[in-house]
């Protein structure tokens, strides 16, 4: 599948001021992901993966440079227009899956939903389909606590797949998984870029990121040669 | 974000805190149940005093020495019965006058006593005013023309005096000077602070025999209509200033009565609301606390409902209704708790209360104002998070 680029990011750059210190997290780092990428983010503790992804999610905003998602500038939007661009174009899945505790997987999948405006049932509805297509469609009244690692990352992922968004972005996904389970969302990440959802993905695992369609790796905020 | 999710997310986040929420509300609720018992009782104080100055009878019109302005001192009466004729003359009928020499003496009767207030009246006491008799008669035109000694007693001196016996036909004595007693009053309770039922009333010629005395205190004039009393006032004072061209009279109706102890009960009330206002303030500081903790707590929650499409103004509002939840839960618990008590004051203590409509809406908004106030700073808080902090926290 060709199109337009999901993201393009042109000489982003990305410094934190920490008590007056300035540290420089990403410098001009220029990547395109496509509409049907499968691309793979490795390198060193602290080199500036996670960084580069709160940019590519609209988590955050660069310092420098041009960073259109899903054709829109996103350093001329405000913090609201950022929350909505977020809901409707990217899903993020962290490696510790942040879900509510309190809050059944049914609902957790729902949540980004409730910020769309889309009634409850219909919620409810989506998010059962949803959990379905992740194999937890037993799983839609339980808990977190109830359910294994593995579950909980699918969840994470039927949470980031409700909203039908162009790119999911995964943030070592596999990291709190042991290698079976890891196969298992792997499996589910690439099924759906087969369905033309771009797919973005951190990892430290070489096997992992061999998995990809493709690979950058980075170094003290750079991308280097891989 | 529809707000009826937003409510939804405030119950929930509320209910995972339950004991931390009631304590909370604790605060507001012992605010609200202040203001509206207090309020009750400084409601119910004017409810009763006003009824009191309205069951002296309508259209009254009370005449006394003296300018009645705050700060004036009181005058001592010169006004005579010869003033009294001049009076009547003015308002042409003796049945609307009553006058007034009142002081406090010792009745007996046998070996039994009572502390009573004497007042010497006219005749047409009962009809300017409001007294019905229990028993017997009251006292006559030619009783007070001839300086007759009878009395009519009030229902509390009569019962210290004679029990369950009847009064009527037999001797007592007012500071030592033999009355007989021609009637009893029905029971009438306090006006004003005065027990009106340790009364005596006997004809103002004998009392002022007695009291070795031909001055009078007071009178009061039954106006036969509401619109002339004003003028009617006039007339008497113009025609007593002729009189007495060294005094000033003042002539002042229930209303003005009513007006001034209105005022002043009004800001009695509204100081005894702002002293519990205080406390539901400091119910309010606690409400912004436990959010702002909340908010902390929540900080990663606050992080991933960004990450999945929150706005700022989203979050903001989920904890602004939160914290309106806690005030508004709480200020209907303290209305209920305020009500409980502003009843059993009323019921159980000689201290009227009244709870009113606009007293309990009133704890309502403020309750929920507080909500709104005390949870701004914390709603803010939780929507202007960074995301990428928000998530990062543990
Ligand atoms: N909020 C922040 N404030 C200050 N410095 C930060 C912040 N976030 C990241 N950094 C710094 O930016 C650099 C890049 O961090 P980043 O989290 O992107 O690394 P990473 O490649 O994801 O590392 P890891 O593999 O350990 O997750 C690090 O030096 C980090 O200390
Ligand atoms: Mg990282």
């Amino acid at each position: 599948m060709t199109g337009s680029p999901a993201i393009v990011a042109t000489d982003v750059a990305r410094t934190y001021e920490l008590d007056g210190v300035s540290v420089t997290a990403l410098k001009a780092v220029s990547l395109t992901v496509e509409a049907d990428d499968y691309l793979a983010i490795v390198g060193t503790s602290g080199s500036g993966k996670s960084t580069l992804m709160h940019l590519l999610g609209a988590l955050d905003r660069p310092t420098s440079g041009t960073l259109l998602i899903g054709g829109r500038d996103v350093t001329t939007l405000d913090p609201g227009e950022m929350a909505k661009l977020r809901n409707e174009t990217i899903g993020f899945v962290f490696q510790s899956f942040h879900l509510l505790a309190r809050t059944t997987a049914q609902d957790n999948v729902a949540l980004p939903l409730v910020y769309r405006g889309v009634p409850r049932r219909e919620r409810r509805e989506r998010a059962a389909a949803m959990l379905e297509r992740v194999g937890l469609a037993h799983r839609a009244g339980h808990r977190p606590n109830q359910m294994t690692g593995g579950e909980q990352q699918r969840v994470a992922i039927a949470r980031a797949l409700v909203t039908g968004p162009s790119v999911l972005l995964a943030d070592e996904p596999t990291g709190n998984l042991d290698s079976a389970t890891g196969q298992a969302v792997l499996a589910l990440l690439e099924s759906l870029n087969s369905e033309g959802v771009a797919v973005v993905l951190v990892t430290h695992d070489k096997d992992v990121a061999a998995r990809a369609h493709r690979q950058i790796r980075m170094r003290d905020g750079e991308i280097v040669p891989a | 974000m529809r707000i009826s999710e937003a409510w939804r997310v405030a119950v929930d986040a509320l209910r995972a805190n339950r004991l931390r929420s009631i304590l909370t509300m604790l605060g507001v609720v012992i605010g609200v149940a202040a203001v509206v018992a207090l309020v009750a009782i400084g409601t119910g104080t004017k409810q009763q005093i006003e009824s009191q100055v309205e069951g002296l009878g309508s259209n009254l019109l009370l005449v006394v020495p003296g300018r009645l302005e705050a700060g004036a001192a009181a005058t001592a009466s010169t006004m005579t019965l010869d003033d009294v004729d001049a009076v009547t003359r003015v308002v042409g009928d003796r049945s609307r006058v009553a006058v007034t020499v009142a002081s406090g003496e010792t009745v007996r009767a046998g070996s039994r006593s009572s502390f009573a207030s004497m007042q010497g009246v006219l005749e047409t006491t009962p009809t300017v005013f409001v007294r019905n008799l229990d028993r017997g008669r009251y006292f006559t035109r030619s009783d007070v023309s001839t300086g007759r000694r009878v009395a009519v007693l009030g229902s509390a001196v009569a019962r210290q005096l004679f029990g369950d016996r009847d009064p009527i036909g037999r001797q007592i004595t007012i500071g030592g000077v033999r009355f007989r007693v021609t009637g009893t009053f029905e029971p009438l309770g306090q006006s004003l602070g005065v027990d009106r039922d340790s009364e005596v009333h006997v004809p103002i010629t004998a009392a002022q025999r007695l009291l070795g005395t031909d001055r009078i205190d007071g009178l009061a004039i039954r106006a036969p209509d509401r619109e002339r009393i004003g003028a009617l006032g006039d007339a008497v004072v113009a025609a007593l200033v002729e009189r007495h061209p060294d005094t000033d009279f003042s002539a002042v109706t229930q209303e003005q009565i009513l007006g001034v102890l209105g005022d002043i009960l009004g800001v009695l009330t509204g100081v005894l609301a702002a002293i519990a206002g205080i406390s539901l303030l400091v119910g309010g500081v606690g409400v912004s606390n436990i959010m702002l903790v909340s908010v902390r707590e929540r900080t990663k929650e606050i992080g991933l409902r960004k990450a999945v499409g929150a706005r700022p103004r989203d979050i903001g509002v989920q904890f602004l209704l939160e914290a309106v939840l806690l005030t508004t839960i709480g200020g209907v618990l303290g209305m209920g708790l305020g009500i409980t008590a502003a009843l059993l004051v009323d019921r159980l203590s000689p201290v009227p209360a009244a709870v009113t409509w606009w007293a309990l809406a009133l704890a309502f908004g403020v309750s929920a104002a507080v909500g709104i106030i005390f949870g701004v700073v914390p709603a803010q808080r939780a929507g202007r998070l960074d995301p990428v902090v928000a998530l990062r926290t543990e």
